[in-house]
């Protein structure tokens, strides 16, 4: 039951009060006595021979105290970056990962691709030394279409034709015979745009080396720390995993561009020891757009086969996938075990086959961006599914409805290698619909059609897998590391409790919802749990927060631990009462004996543990604290209907969305009001890719989308209102019944925008992002 | 390097800094005021926003010695957590904030635009109005119930 701070409640959030007085912590709010700064230097061209790095007049200039090139990493046995997770192509064989040097030696392979460091006591001598690194530079033709960067110049010595691997999932030999007795099929070639990030905190970083202990500090602006500590120390060498501490204070936004290890933290951290002063290293909004990791960038042709009453028959995908210059930290997992697995959506699809094909190009790396993988997926199926209810004349919903997975059905295993626990898509659907007027739409379509303006609705019924991830799974399929969590539940002496976690919060306000599991399952007040995140010295090793997983994952530790806790406590509980565990209830935070009036609180319970008098000494050790590892048995399925409505202005192709409801199902939720939060801040990064959004290379590799006068994200006169609501149907296998909420809205929203666009427009497509230039050319033909 | 005196939060610094130093790096580095950020260094994203004068400004493109002899109010000056100014109560309890990294040049940025409003913003007026500021995290329809809610206060007071 919830109570006003306890499960289930929209209780306000406790790093409210720092961030809204201006006392929170980011990486660059930090200073350290003696710091120095540091500049990249970074490669004007998209690829080309480094012939010659000459650093002496940077050396020399004022202010300057070092200049590094990639030698001076590679010669003191810095290696590579590493990508974390081994994709197998389908012939068997290993993918192929190109090189990925810090500080690049011999070849820059995108505009940004980092060439030297320079290292001063001011930001701006930094920069002034900057401008004197003088390379000579053989310039190369650059590889920069996806399409067809098999057929081009090979970039890489080791990757030839440009392919990382070609991958494939699904039977498809069952596909074909699918398709072969299809009564109709529809096709489509869809476009899944590029796009950058855009954390409003640029990625920045502070290391320093203490000689005397031979340890290492970095602040960071990670989404994982132990991973950035774990990477840093056993396949970068900076130093070994216990003289390396990472912390991750305050971060701004991260939407998986700070997942991943860059090569400036580790450039920084290196080079701190060597200059023996602490080094800042804060990246430009220019610097951001250029090399924070790209993503999505698919080119992929998608065919569904249906029979002649519409059931789905088959799905055959073949899709490109841009890895960018490097393969980043989790990249190659991203347009496989998170995109091929998920094209079943909701659907009963028997036969599906997906190839994906992972290419090289001289652009940045590309690697998860909030949905990471399930929003091209979903794209894929619901662009498919509404154009085939076009096709065949039939309402969009009622497609849907025909080909759901029922919730008898369930678990129900897909035919690309998932089995989803639980779900009721027809009650996301209805609710929707209701929600959104479905049953007024024609009349709204008039009043349009009367004001020479063009309507148009479009649905999108997603799906995702959260709560990443099964270990055992993750690791069968190349993951370098277990994807469980960690967490420790520490009681004080008089019964405030501190909580550990190895998740990290850059928005999701994890102190809250963690404190109020914790606080409703212990009956303490809301006040008295406090969450500590983001330092390795602190919590157990952790894998951080991204794929939706903190809560599911994350919540589900601390949920374990919390049971320890109040299991220890009441046999402390029983002792006191002179009883046994068996006999005592724990309930609102009083443990009692049923039909007797002694009682005793949490609070007495713990002092006792710590002043161990009336004690079990003999039985139990003193204290009250207790950890918990939690590795997930499956996958969460999260998921909803989004219903997008938009009004399209034919004279200027200006496209104004009308009306936008998202009705999802994440388990049991915590908080209602962060849940919501992040169902507003997804669907607007969704809008933002369906409308806005582009990162744009040249045919030079010059990246034309570099700034924020070039590359357009959302403003808050780009997004309508919206309407939200939820379904529950809680997860079977986790302690929380929880799924994950984080990356909803950014998977949903961007088909059932599109869908609403060619709905208007009467076309079968309309490229992303819809311009308003691009769609008065769909609209004029032109 | 250039002579100025400047108003910070209510306390008189004379501080001699170098010519192109600017606000936003006087507020963060000299006087060590962190609370306004910087997220884009051109302008366009709002995080640095402070208030000159009684106008909301972007401190990112302003010299420190365009605020000579002016008056700054930075996120760190209109109030604490136990005395919040309405706005930034406001934002608490609209969860008009996520990562909190464009907070405080969004709070300066509404406060400027209920004070120099005539009359009462709508929703409508207060997006556009909200143009200067980028939020990556909330979409924007929290911030905008927030600033309603604490024009409405701000007003009748």
């Amino acid at each position: 039951m919830a109570t006003n701070t306890g499960i289930g409640a929209s209780v306000l959030r406790k790093e409210d009060a720092r961030f809204i007085t201006g006392t929170g912590r980011y990486t660059d709010d930090i200073n350290l006595l003696g710091q120095v700064h540091c500049v990249f230097v970074r490669s004007p061209h998209a690829r080309a021979i480094i012939k010659s790095v000459d650093i002496s007049d940077a050396e020399r200039a004022v202010g300057v105290l070092a200049v590094f090139t990639g030698e001076d990493l590679r010669s003191d046995g810095i290696g590579d970056l590493p990508c974390g997770w081994l994709v197998k192509s389908k012939d068997g064989s290993d993918m192929v990962a190109p090189s990925h040097p810090a500080i690049a030696t011999e070849f820059v392979n995108y505009v940004g691709d980092i060439y030297a460091m320079v290292v001063a006591d001011s930001i701006e001598a930094a920069k002034n030394g900057a401008e004197l690194v003088e390379a000579d530079f053989e310039i190369l033709a650059p590889v920069v279409d996806v399409a067809t960067a098999t057929k081009a110049d090979q970039i890489h010595a080791n990757v030839p034709h440009n392919q990382c691997y070609d991958w494939e999932l699904g039977d498809s030999a069952a596909t074909a015979a699918a398709f072969a007795n299809a009564a109709h099929v529809t096709s489509l070639d869809i476009v899944n745009n590029r796009l950058i990030p855009n954390a409003i905190e640029p990625r920045a970083a502070l290391g320093s080396y203490d000689p005397a202990s031979g340890t290492y500090t970095l602040y960071a602006t990670s989404q994982n720390p132990h991973l950035e500590r774990l990477i840093l120390a056993a396949f970068v060498n900076v130093a070994p995993e216990a003289k390396l501490h990472v912390i991750s204070p305050d971060v701004g936004g991260g939407f998986g561009s700070k997942i991943f290890v860059y090569a400036e933290e580790t450039a920084v951290i290196w080079a701190t020891a060597k200059v023996g002063r602490p080094i800042k290293w804060r990246a430009d909004r220019i610097e951001s757009f250029q090399a924070d990791a790209h993503g999505r960038d698919h080119v992929t042709h998608a065919e569904l086969a249906l029979s002649e009453s519409g059931k789905f028959l088959g799905l055959k995908v073949k899709t490109i996938a841009n890895m960018g210059a490097y393969l980043s930290t989790f990249a190659s997992s991203i347009p496989t075990y998170l995109y091929g697995t998920l094209l079943s959506g909701q659907y009963k699809t028997p036969a599906i086959h997906v190839e994906v094909q992972s290419v090289f190009t001289n652009t940045a790396p590309v690697d998860a961006y909030r949905g990471a993988g399930r929003p091209e997926a979903t794209y894929v199926v619901e662009r498919l599914v509404e154009t085939a209810a076009r096709e065949l004349g039939v309402e969009p919903a009622e497609l849907r409805r025909k080909n759901f997975i029922q919730p008898n059905d369930f678990p129900y295993a897909t035919p690309v290698a998932l089995t989803y626990d639980t779900g009721d898509y027809e009650a996301s659907l209805d609710r929707a619909l209701s929600l959104a007027d479905y049953a007024g739409f024609a009349q709204r379509r008039d009043a349009s059609e009367a004001n020479g303006q063009k309507r148009g609705i479009g649905f999108s019924c997603y799906i995702e897998a959260c709560g990443l991830a099964p270990s055992q799974v993750a690791l069968s399929l190349g993951a370098g590391v277990g994807l469980f969590e960690s967490a420790e539940v520490r009681v004080d002496v008089t019964g405030s409790v501190t909580v550990m976690t190895g998740t990290h919060s850059h928005g999701q306000g994890h102190e809250t919802t963690f404190a109020q599991v914790v606080a409703d399952k212990l009956g303490i007040p809301f006040e008295n749990v406090t969450v500590v995140h983001g330092d390795t010295s602190k919590s157990d090793y952790g894998l951080g927060t991204y794929g939706s997983r903190s809560l599911v994952v994350g919540g589900s530790a601390i949920a374990k631990a919390t049971e320890k806790i109040i299991a220890k406590a009441t046999k402390i509980a029983a002792h006191m009462l002179n009883s046994t565990a068996e006999q005592v209830s724990f309930e609102d935070g009083m443990f009692k004996i049923p039909d007797s009036n002694e009682s005793l609180s949490f609070g007495e319970v713990a002092f006792s543990a710590y002043v161990p008098g009336n004690f079990p000494i003999e039985e139990l050790e003193p204290g009250l604290s207790e950890k918990a590892f939690y590795d997930p048995a499956n996958f969460t399925y999260p998921a909803g209907t989004h219903i997008c409505e938009v009004e399209i202005d034919p004279g200027t192709g200006t496209t104004k969305i009308m009306s936008f409801v998202a009705v999802d199902d994440f388990g049991n939720v915590i908080n209602p009001m962060i849940v919501e939060g992040q169902v507003h801040g997804g669907i607007t990064q969704g809008i933002g890719q369906a409308l806005l959004e582009h990162g744009v290379y040249d045919t030079d590799g010059q990246l034309l989308s570099g700034s924020y006068m070039d590359y357009t994200m959302p403003r808050a006169d780009d997004v309508p209102e919206f309407t939200v609501a939820t379904t529950v149907t809680p997860c079977t296998h986790n302690p929380l019944g929880a799924k994950g909420c984080g990356e909803a809205g950014a998977i949903g929203a961007t088909a059932a925008v599109m869908n609403a666009i060619t709905d208007a427009l009467g076309v079968k497509e309309v490229p992303m992002p819809a311009t308003a230039e691009r769609v008065w050319r769909a609209i004029s033909g032109g | 390097m250039v002579d100025i005196t400047i108003t910070v939060n209510g306390a008189e610094h004379s501080l001699s800094v170098p010519d192109n130093t600017l606000l936003s790096d006087l507020l963060r580095d000299t006087l060590q005021l962190t609370g306004t950020h910087i997220g884009c260094d051109t302008s366009q994203c709002g995080s640095c926003t402070v208030d000159l004068n009684g106008r909301a400004v972007k401190s990112c493109t302003l010299l420190a010695a365009q605020a000579n002899e002016g008056s700054v109010t930075t996120i760190e000056g209109i109030g604490t957590p136990d005395d919040l100014h309405p706005m930034q109560e406001a934002f608490r309890t609209n969860h008009a904030l996520q990562c909190g990294f464009c907070t405080p040049g969004m709070i300066m940025t509404a406060i400027g635009m209920i004070n120099e409003a005539a009359e009462p913003l709508t929703a409508e007026q207060i997006r556009a109005g909200l143009e200067g500021n980028y939020c990556r995290c909330t979409g924007y329809q929290n911030i905008v119930n927030a600033v309603l809610a604490a024009q409405s206060q701000l007003r009748s007071a």
